[in-house]
């Protein structure tokens, strides 16, 4: 049972400090969480407090590989938007 | 705001205050301030419109982790080219801002305020934010020292930050509705969980209005930031400017959204365009009848280093300050002179333009409705007109009027990349810069080239390198006056003028 952050994390530190745990480590190129201590916040809160400050959708997973944040779901940008701003934006 | 008499103003005043008119709108606006206050915004270059032509700030990045999500913020993004809010090269511990801070201020003597705004919100890292400012009240105690927050933790960080050498606090509000809310901030991080739309905007706007109260309350100076966001709260910006004057803000700085796709923030993506320089000053201007504006903000980076305008956070990088000794005891000394002589010069400043302004009063033919002008300035600082055309990165912008000159913004030629081959940008630099300029029928600089000399003129737009190391205030009236006098002033005006606050 532990978390999981990967490489879309941006290193913006918010999680850090708020882990009950002491799990969440600054490691390149991103932050880690070391899975033998974390929690997932079992017993100190009701969400896990990495995955509720965590401005990246997508880069926090659960034990089963699913994002907590799945994309479209912090930012309010739809997948498709997002993939074709992208786009527009590489071709210029 | 109100517009000052030209002609019973020809003498600085013995309280110290600005007499004459200090860049314009800003003596004005602070002159309903009291004395104390005044005081305490005189050698503050981002509360003082005058005093950001002499005195230096700088901004140490200590504080990453953000407590709410801004639609106009990606904090992924960091490109050393750039310069807007958020944007850093190093994030620093607070050991090494310390250190850096007594660098700088050692190294440029008119620094005088140290700032803490990100990237993240300072008061979100509270333990970072006030390590670094224990150790430099202590260290630097000539150093102000100063924070910005999204205020969402401010009620609760108020004593503390009442412990330190800190005069004023900024805080971003861009709302008080909720409902305006929930379309610039998707979520806030509260009592430990994520709460997303209305009623996050609703807890956040709550935390802002307490945490101003709780700071005029014991004294601490508050300026509010807006960003102005076409469509989303352009209107309802007006209400935000009464409602934290009521609630004792003492200046208000309304500034436009950066949004392109490239810097990948929701607004960016989604195509929110950013407001342009009319509408931004249109709306500066309506605020203005209920609040002190401030108009020289640059939206510096989160470590920028230097005068207003200018940065030199590249001669202060980690490694560069490992190397540098630093006495301070003495450095502090030499900041005293300098200061000592800065303030010696604005006096001097003062007397003079007070004195072109009285000539300017008299020599304008009275009946006739004169248009204002628009004028460009380069400069590097020191109220003078002092840097070359083709070397200036912003331009200061003045309108003059049969009543005053004042200053009215500035216009930054790189805000967002200087273009040219890496970035596939076909407009040429030049290009870039009058379109820039637009609405500017002056510019005034202390040299300028044979080329862009020419394409300026066939802009519209008059180059002048006259007067250069003069004050700026001084030469804007006396070129306004020359065009008064050539007849070049008298067609009708189509605009109101915008000085009628
Ligand atoms: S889920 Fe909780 S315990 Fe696990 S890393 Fe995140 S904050 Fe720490
Ligand atoms: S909050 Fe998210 S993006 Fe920020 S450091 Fe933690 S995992 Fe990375
Ligand atoms: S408060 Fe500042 S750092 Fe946080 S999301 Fe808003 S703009 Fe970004």
């Amino acid at each position: 049972m532990a978390l999981k952050i990967i490489e879309s994390c941006v290193n913006c530190w918010a999680c850090e400090p708020l882990c009950p745990s002491q799990a969440i480590f600054e490691a390149h190129p991103h932050f880690l969480i070391d899975a033998r201590k974390c929690t997932e916040c079992e017993g100190d809160f009701s969400d896990p407090q990495c995955a509720s400050i965590c401005p990246i959708e997508g880069a926090i997973l659960d034990a089963a590989g699913l994002a907590l944040n799945p994309p479209g779901s912090l930012t309010g940008i739809p997948p498709s938007r997002l993939a074709e701003a992208m786009v527009e934006i590489q071709a210029r | 705001m109100e517009l000052k008499v030209l002609g019973q103003e020809s003498l600085p005043n013995a309280a110290g205050g600005c007499a004459s008119s200090g860049c314009g709108g800003s003596t004005d606006q602070l002159a309903h301030l009291p004395e104390h206050i005044r005081a305490k915004v005189h050698n503050h270059p981002c509360y003082s419109e005058e005093a950001h032509h002499h005195y230096a700030r700088m901004h140490v990045a200590v504080a990453p982790a953000c407590n709410i999500q801004c639609h106009y913020c990606n904090r992924k993004y960091d490109c050393a080219n750039e310069s807007r809010p958020g944007v850093v090269s190093e994030l620093l511990t607070p050991e090494h801002a310390v250190k850096k801070v007594l660098a700088v201020a050692a190294n440029i003597p008119q620094m005088t305020v140290l700032g803490i705004a990100g990237p993240g919100d300072p008061l979100a890292n509270p333990e970072r934010t006030f390590a670094t400012f224990r150790a430099l009240t202590e260290q630097a105690p000539d150093i102000k020292l100063c924070v910005s927050t999204n205020g969402l933790a401010l009620p609760e960080q108020v004593e503390e930050l009442c412990k330190h050498n800190i005069d004023h606090v900024t805080i971003t509000i861009n709302c008080v509705d909720p409902e305006v809310g929930a379309k610039i901030y998707p979520w806030i991080f509260w009592n430990n969980r994520r709460i997303k739309g209305r009623r996050g905007a609703r807890i956040l706007i709550e935390q802002q209005q307490k945490g101003l109260e709780m700071l005029t309350e014991r004294g601490i100076l508050v300026k509010v930031n807006s960003v102005l966001i076409p469509g989303v709260n352009d209107e309802h910006l007006k209400e935000v400017s009464k409602v934290v004057k009521a609630r004792g803000a003492f200046l208000h700085n309304v500034m436009p959204l950066i949004a392109e796709a490239e810097h990948g923030t929701f607004y960016g993506v989604m195509g929110q365009r950013g407001p342009t320089h009319d509408e931004l000053q249109a709306l500066q201007d309506e605020c203005a009848g209920d609040m002190a504006m401030m108009r020289h903000c640059r939206q510096c980076r989160a470590d920028a280093v230097g005068m207003l305008g200018e940065d030199r956070g590249a001669e202060f990088t980690l490694d560069r300050i490992e190397e540098m000794e630093i006495d301070y005891a003495a450095a502090m000394e030499q900041r005293k002179a300098v200061h000592a002589a800065i303030e010696a010069n604005r006096e001097a400043q003062r007397r003079k333009s007070g004195e072109s302004f009285v000539s300017l009063a008299s020599l304008m033919p009275k009946k006739k409705e004169l248009r204002p002008v628009l004028m460009a300035v380069a400069t590097t600082g020191g109220g003078v007109i002092n840097q070359h055309f083709g070397h200036a990165r912003e331009f200061l912008v003045y309108e003059a009027s049969a009543q005053d000159v004042r200053f009215i913004g500035h216009r930054k030629v790189d805000l967002y990349c200087s273009g040219g081959d890496t970035c596939g940008d076909a407009e040429t630099a030049l290009q870039k810069t009058i379109r820039i300029l637009g609405g500017c029928e002056v510019v005034l600089c202390s040299k300028i080239g044979y080329e862009p000399w020419g394409e300026l003129e066939e802009a519209g737009i008059a180059p002048n390198g006259e007067h250069a190391m003069e004050p700026i205030e001084e030469a804007v009236a006396i070129v306004y006056r020359e065009m008064a006098e050539a007849g070049l002033l008298e067609r009708p005006v189509e605009q109101p003028t915008r000085a009628s606050a």
